[in-house]
């Protein structure tokens, strides 16, 4: 009789803290995406933008000058990061991704491919 | 419509869709509409000798801003301009979650704050306020003679 045993790999928690997920506006135009991002808070050094495969992440972290001592009695805003992902579609150029960050915003542009601009094709008369 | 504006747990979404609910049934709903929820979002605390003001209010001209302090009550108010393309232009928006237009938040501050001394910073999109506390209302030890 054969006994079957399975091995079970211990399930790896990736633990994340929770982030706050910042709202986005995203316009697309026919030489590619604009993305604006608000990120109040998140200086420029504390901000990760990061396109792996197809995936563009947005991830920063909030730099507020707190006092020490203060003791808060209203938060609307309770976490200190932000984190966001989008998937880019095949004909975005992953590689030629833009961004600047201004006043807490974040604009990333993402051009599309050469391949696939919108083209007009000539039709001969035959 | 209100929405929450950094959307993070599922109790905040389903506040969310109860207020759309509630929104959708409404038969006689207040004439100046549903309220433009909270932007921007306000984080409010308070030292011994002062109050501290967070208004995550990125994509506006400091010089914009309007902060106004009047008998105790602060008011930051202002507008932002969208950052959507021209009716004309040929675009597609695929998404529009950002707040834009005029917004108002009015924080009650306690009676013991000094009105002449305020300062507002804006850094990063984060309107900072901070009013010192009156010197008079500082606690003072009182010696037993």
């Amino acid at each position: 009789m054969n006994t079957v045993t399975q091995t079970r790999e211990p399930a790896t928690q990736v633990r994340q803290e929770p982030a706050l997920w910042p709202p986005v506006d995203v316009i697309e135009d026919a030489t590619g995406i604009t993305l604006y991002a608000d990120l109040p808070g998140a200086p420029r050094d504390k901000l990760s933008l990061r396109v792996e495969g197809d995936t563009l992440s947005i991830e920063a972290e909030l730099a507020l000058a707190l006092p020490d001592n203060m003791e808060a009695s209203h938060a609307e805003v309770q976490y200190s990061r932000y984190r966001r992902t989008f998937t880019l579609s095949k004909e975005l150029d992953a590689e030629k991704v833009g961004a600047e960050l201004s006043h807490g915003v974040l604009r990333v542009r993402i051009p599309k491919a050469e391949h696939a601009q919108p083209r007009r094709i000539a039709v001969a008369v035959g | 419509m209100y929405r929450s504006l950094f959307p993070r747990d599922l109790f905040a979404e389903l506040d969310r869709l109860q207020r759309d609910m509630q929104q959708a049934f409404d038969q006689s709903p207040a004439i100046r509409g549903y309220g433009r929820g909270g932007f921007p979002a306000l984080n409010v605390g308070g030292t011994p000798t002062g109050v501290e003001i967070y208004a995550f209010a990125p994509g506006l001209d400091p010089s914009a801003i309007e902060v106004n302090l009047d008998r105790g009550v602060l008011t930051i108010a202002g507008e932002r301009a969208p950052s959507l393309p021209k009716a004309d232009d040929k675009a597609t928006v695929h998404a529009n979650e950002r707040f834009s237009g005029r917004f108002r938040r009015v924080v009650s501050l306690p009676d013991d704050v000094d009105p002449t001394a305020v300062t507002a910073k804006y850094n990063d999109g984060v309107l900072h306020v901070s009013i010192r506390r009156q010197a008079s209302a500082q606690p003072r030890r009182i010696e037993v003679q």
